[in-house]
This record gives structure tokens, C-alpha cells and sequence, in this order.
């Protein structure tokens, strides 16, 4: 096990060394500076020339290249340029916990929610609650989260004043926004659950377990949802990608200060670094993410061997 | 059994009664009418054998006694099943779950898919134990273990810790029948137990089958396709056809002394070893479609020695000893005594 972690450690390295170095290659390529901002009249080229010197922009590309490997390495990547009194740590530091809050509770949500939303549509198979249940998945599915977002913000939030429009500060305030992230996941996770469930429902070993006079939560629970989970725990790699993309729309639309508006702002702003410190850390965090779900396969389904024993 | 209570004396309990089971299905098609009427009975420590040929209802009759027949499609629409005096066919989910396991256990037709692929042997044995019975995780443990040492796999200890996919099919087959034994059932089911293994595999299986038969006393019902499983293992064979039992007799009387035509076919289409030149002969036609059954005999189209009453009428039962009938019309004495003027 040991040594699967640490192979798989090796190749985590080798995927983020590769993202790194396409999104150095892409953010060359883009055309303009930080500081060729039209609107920005006080800048002369004598200016500009010491500022491209002071954050190496002056350097050959191989010589920036080598700078921007060493940040990495050293998780350290310098001062902001937009932003001169934070560097691009302080920038994480601060927007990070926000950003996992939200991304973190919605994906529990999304995954408890949907995973019992798919269980009662598939044990009253066409019954009324599997359609109610299918209604709302494929809305769920259907609607785009920003217009969820929104909707909510208009009906509950001015309409009927329930909860807050916006920000970031009480739990109360969380509630709009987790419900716009987890929706779509949650949609798909109950349609997967759903069907996959179904399918395993009328697997021998079902019957069996009735055979063995098993009381039917423990039918389900333990010999049904096991296996109907397996399908489920695949698509969480992409859903939590889609999580984390997710919350640049839905902290953008209710200003919760987290990680997102730093990412977007820093593409269309150049700042190199935050693009930099921004593009490492999520690609770090989903790496390690999809690192989970792997082991967590090999938890679920013990015919998956998550590395080679002996005599195999 | 007449015969055999005048044989056992008062020692042998009747444990199963199913008095005239009818079982339907509604389906978009229609209502399919699997089971027509099949009447039988069980005692302790006796197997019988139920034996046909694909959809003829008898893997729907071992359902039934379950009530494991999918619902609401599925229903019993007439008829009783009696278990050791009491009568369960309207018993509902929770009185059945007190029966399923403990007093009726089932063993099905693919170990392959019989067991949970994502839950150990050791936890697939034991829960139904812990269900049912009071039982300490130790005292459960043992039994397991005891269990594995009667089904005859070696380092039982082990064995619980693994997983059906680290099992042969014989193994696992092995297993399914210790599962359903762990509880001490009174009358143990067995679905097509045989046929989806290896033909080696196969007869140690029937061993173990009698071997646990003597050392539990427990009430077997075999379904099977397969002459040389009844054989081996069976007192009685009752032999079903589109829905119905149409021969029931001993083991002996009814290899012997075939009476029903479609019995007489079954037995010419076994392979034989022992005789040179000898033809399989099938036996031509398919079954009649059981969403409108025929009134007659359903055997009338395929059988080479049909009447006219045959179509007309279901043939009225012809007993030929205490433990031996047959449903047709060729031993009515009326038949007889028309084919000797003619």
C-alpha cells in the first residue's frame, strides 16, 4: 500500500509539473503585459521597462521559465502585481477557506442528498415519489447553476426575504449559494444512483439476502447501495472538478471573497503570479482529490486491488 | 405420502403442504398462469425432486413457498402453502422474514452472482445468524466456522476474511450452502443447484448434498432439468409440465416405470453410456404458451399417442400405486377398454 502511495505521489508530481508548464506556456502566449493597461495613462515606456525588469519579465523565456519552476518549488510566489500590498500566498490564504467552505459543503450536500433521492426513486420504481425525484434531477441538470443562483436570489431573497442576498458571514448566508453549486452534481449523482441501483436490485444477491430474511434496511444499505455506489464514486473526479468551476460563477454572483474572483481577475488582469499560485494550487487540490476517490474504490469493492500482492 | 407414513410409521413429520398452487403474472402481454394447480407435499428428511423443462413453473413454485416471486407482477392466486401446520401464503414481509433463513432456506442456481461481490464470506455467513438469532460475535464466528467445516472447505478461518471473487465456483457453492444452512432450516430449497458448475464439481456437490441430509435431517425440495442430478440424490420425483405436475412418484417408479408420455421422453433424451448405438430422441414441439393454456392436457400437441379426449379434457389422475399418479388419459380404464375393442 505503502508503495502504491508513493508511486502514485510520483505521477501527481509528473501530472502537476505538466499543468504547470502548459499553463506557462499558454499564459506566454497570450498577447499584452500586465502593464500595458490603456486606461492606465500614467505609465511611460521607462516605467514600464523598470517594472518589466523588477518582476523578471525582461528575462528570456527559459530564464522566466526557471523563476516560475522556483516559486513552485518553493510555494512561494512573490508579491501580487495588481495587488502590491498581498502576495499571491496572503491572496490563498485568504480566499482559499472561503472557497473550500462553500465547494466542500455543497459536494456533501449534493452527495447525500442525491444518493437518497436516487435510493427512494429506485425502490418505488415508477411509483410516484421515482418521478417527483426524476423531475427534479433533470431540472437539476437542466438549469444552469447561475441562473439557479439567481432565481433563488429573486424569489427568497428579495421576494420573500428569508434568507440573505449576498456575502459570506453567517451559516444562513451559506444556505443560497450551497444550494446553487449542489443542485447540478446532486441532480446527476441521483440519476446515477438511480439507475444503478435498479440494476443492482435484481442482482441474485439481492435475492439472497431476502432468501436470508435480512431486514430491508439491511438489504439495502449494505448489499444494495455498496454496490450501487461504484458508478457513483467514478463521475466524483469530474464532479468535483465541476464543483470547483463552479464556485468562480457562484461566489462571483453572491461576492463571497473566495479564491474564484482572484482566479478570473488575474487572467484577464496578466498577473503572471496569481495566475500562477491560483493554477498550482487547484490543480494540487484536484489531484489529490481524484487521488481520494481512487482509494476510496479500492474501500468500497475489494476486487479492485489497488496494488499487486504477492503471488498475484 | 400414503406410502410413506405406512413406511416411517408416526416418526415422520409432514413439514410442507402446497395444496393446489396457482401463480400468475401480469404482464404487458397478458396474465401468464405459470403455476396451474400443483399439489405435493414434503416430509422431514425427504428430498423430493421437481423436474421439467425450462418455463414449466417449477423454479415460480419454489419461489412461491418463499414468497420471493417478484410483486406486485407476480401473484398466488389460489391455493395454500402449509408450513409445518401453518398456513403461509397471505403471511406478510415480517412474518416472512421470521421464516426465510430460519425455517426455509434457498440455495440458487449461480454461485457467480449468489454472493455479494463487495461483502466478506465471513459477514455474508454470520448475518443471517445475527438477524435472527441473539448471537455473540464469537458464537457467531464458531458457527461460521463449524459451517465451513461441514460443506467441506479447508482453513475456514481464513475463508471469512476473503471475498467470492478469491473462490472457485464449486467453493462459492460451497459457501451459498452454508449460508443457508447456518440457521438449522427444517427444508432447504435448492434451485438448479447444479447447473452452472462443473460436471466434477457437480457430483461432489450431490455428495455433500446427501451427506448433509444425514447429519441435519433436513427436508430437501431439488428443481432441476437434469435426470442424472434426480438420480443421484432424490426419493421422490414429481414431474411438471406447462404449469402442472403431471407424474409424481418414487424415485424408482418413476425411472422404472415411467407412466406420462412426457416423462417417457425426458428419460429416452438422457445421454446413456452404457448402451451402444443408442439414438437421443428428442422430443419434438415446444411447450404450449401458458397465456391461454390449453383446457386439455398441454402435453396433446407434442405427444405421439394423443387422443381426442386429450385436447377435450385434463386428464382425470390415474394412481397407479400409493405413492405413484399420472395425469393421462392412456391409463383411464374407459381408454383401455375402447383400445381393446378396436
Amino acid at each position: 500500500m505503502i508503495k502504491y502511495i508513493i508511486k502514485r505521489f510520483l505521477m501527481m508530481l509528473l501530472t502537476l509539473w505538466i499543468i504547470t508548464t502548459l499553463t506557462f506556456i499558454l499564459m506566454m502566449s497570450i498577447p499584452g503585459s500586465p502593464f500595458n493597461d490603456v486606461s492606465d495613462k500614467t505609465s511611460n515606456e521607462a516605467v514600464q521597462a523598470n517594472l518589466e525588469s523588477h518582476f523578471n519579465l525582461d528575462k528570456p523565456m527559459i530564464v522566466q521559465y526557471y523563476y516560475y519552476l522556483e516559486s513552485i518549488v518553493t510555494l512561494d510566489f512573490g508579491p501580487s502585481i495588481k495587488k502590491p500590498n498581498d502576495t499571491v500566498n496572503d491572496l490563498l490564504g485568504r480566499g482559499f477557506p472561503i472557497s473550500f467552505e462553500l465547494g466542500i459543503i455543497s459536494i456533501i450536500v449534493a452527495i447525500i442528498s442525491g444518493i437518497i433521492l436516487g435510493v427512494f426513486a429506485a425502490l418505488k420504481h415508477n411509483g410516484i415519489i421515482d418521478y417527483l425525484a426524476m423531475s427534479i434531477a433533470v431540472l437539476g441538470i437542466s438549469i444552469p447553476n447561475f441562473v439557479l443562483a439567481t432565481f433563488l436570489i429573486q424569489q427568497l431573497a428579495v421576494n420573500l426575504e428569508l434568507l440573505p442576498v449576498a456575502t459570506w458571514k453567517s451559516p444562513s448566508h451559506m444556505i443560497l449559494p450551497t444550494i446553487a453549486l449542489a443542485t447540478g452534481p446532486m441532480a446527476i449523482i441521483a440519476r446515477l444512483t438511480r439507475s444503478s441501483m435498479l440494476e443492482v436490485l435484481t442482482q441474485d444477491y439481492i435475492k439472497m439476502a431476502r432468501a436470508k430474511g435480512l431486514a430491508p434496511y439491511k438489504i439495502i444499505i449494505k448489499h444494495a447501495l455498496k454496490n450501487a455506489l461504484m458508478p457513483v464514486v467514478t463521475i466524483l473526479g469530474t464532479l468535483l472538478a465541476g464543483i470547483l468551476t463552479g464556485t468562480f460563477v457562484i461566489e462571483k454572483i453572491f461576492a463571497i471573497p473566495g479564491m474564484g474572483q482572484y482566479f478570473v481577475e488575474s487572467i484577464s488582469q496578466r498577473d503572471y503570479p496569481v495566475i500562477m499560485g491560483t493554477t498550482v494550487f487547484y490543480s494540487a487540490f484536484l489531484i489529490i482529490m481524484l487521488f481520494l476517490v481512487d482509494i476510496a474504490y479500492g474501500v468500497l469493492d475489494p476486487r479492485i486491488k489497488l496494488h499487486k500482492e504477492k503471488g498475484d | 405420502m400414503l406410502l410413506i407414513q405406512s413406511l416411517g410409521g408416526d416418526r415422520l413429520k409432514k413439514i410442507l403442504e402446497v395444496q393446489n398452487l396457482h401463480v400468475s403474472f401480469s404482464t404487458y402481454g397478458g396474465e401468464v398462469k405459470a403455476v396451474r394447480g400443483v399439489t405435493f407435499d414434503l416430509f422431514e428428511g425427504e428430498t423430493l425432486a421437481i423436474v421439467g423443462e425450462s418455463g414449466c413453473g417449477k423454479s415460480v413454485t419454489a419461489n412461491s413457498i418463499m414468497q420471493l416471486i417478484p410483486k406486485p407482477a407476480g401473484k398466488i392466486s389460489e391455493g395454500n402453502i402449509i408450513f409445518k401446520d401453518i398456513d403461509i401464503t397471505n403471511a406478510n414481509e415480517k412474518q416472512m422474514r421470521n421464516i426465510r433463513g430460519v425455517d426455509i432456506s434457498m440455495i440458487f442456481q449461480d454461485p457467480m452472482t449468489a454472493l455479494n461481490p463487495t461483502l466478506s464470506i465471513g459477514h455474508q455467513l454470520m448475518e443471517g445468524l445475527k438477524q435472527h438469532q441473539n448471537i455473540s460475535n464469537k458464537k457467531a464466528k464458531e458457527k461460521a466456522i463449524e459451517m465451513l467445516n461441514l460443506v467441506g472447505i479447508p482453513n475456514p478461518e481464513e475463508r471469512l476474511e476473503q471475498y467470492p471473487h478469491q473462490l472457485s465456483g464449486g467453493m462459492r457453492q460451497r459457501i451459498v450452502i452454508a449460508i443457508a444452512l447456518i440457521c438449522e432450516p427444517d427444508l432447504l430449497i435448492a434451485d438448479e443447484p447444479t447447473t452452472a458448475l462443473d460436471v466434477t464439481i457437480q457430483a461432489q456437490i450431490l455428495e455433500l448434498f446427501g451427506k448433509i441430509q444425514k447429519e441435519t435431517n433436513v427436508a430437501i425440495i431439488l428443481i432441476t432439468h437434469d435426470f442424472g442430478v434426480v438420480a443421484n440424490i432424490a426419493d421422490r420425483i414429481a414431474v411438471m409440465y406447462a404449469g402442472k405436475i403431471i407424474e409424481s412418484g418414487m424415485k424408482e417408479e418413476i425411472f422404472y416405470h415411467p407412466k406420462h408420455p412426457y416423462t417417457l421422453g425426458l428419460l429416452h433424451s438422457i445421454p446413456r453410456l452404457d448402451q451402444k448405438d443408442d439414438e437421443l430422441i428428442p422430443i419434438d414441439g415446444t411447450p404450449p404458451d401458458l397465456f391461454s393454456p390449453p383446457v386439455g392436457c398441454p402435453f396433446t400437441a407434442r405427444c405421439p399417442h394423443a387422443i381426442v379426449a386429450c385436447e377435450k379434457m385434463y386428464p382425470l389422475r390415474h394412481e397407479s400405486s400409493l405413492s405413484h399418479y399420472v395425469d393421462c388419459w392412456l391409463y383411464d380404464e374407459r381408454v383401455k377398454n375402447m383400445k381393446q375393442t378396436n
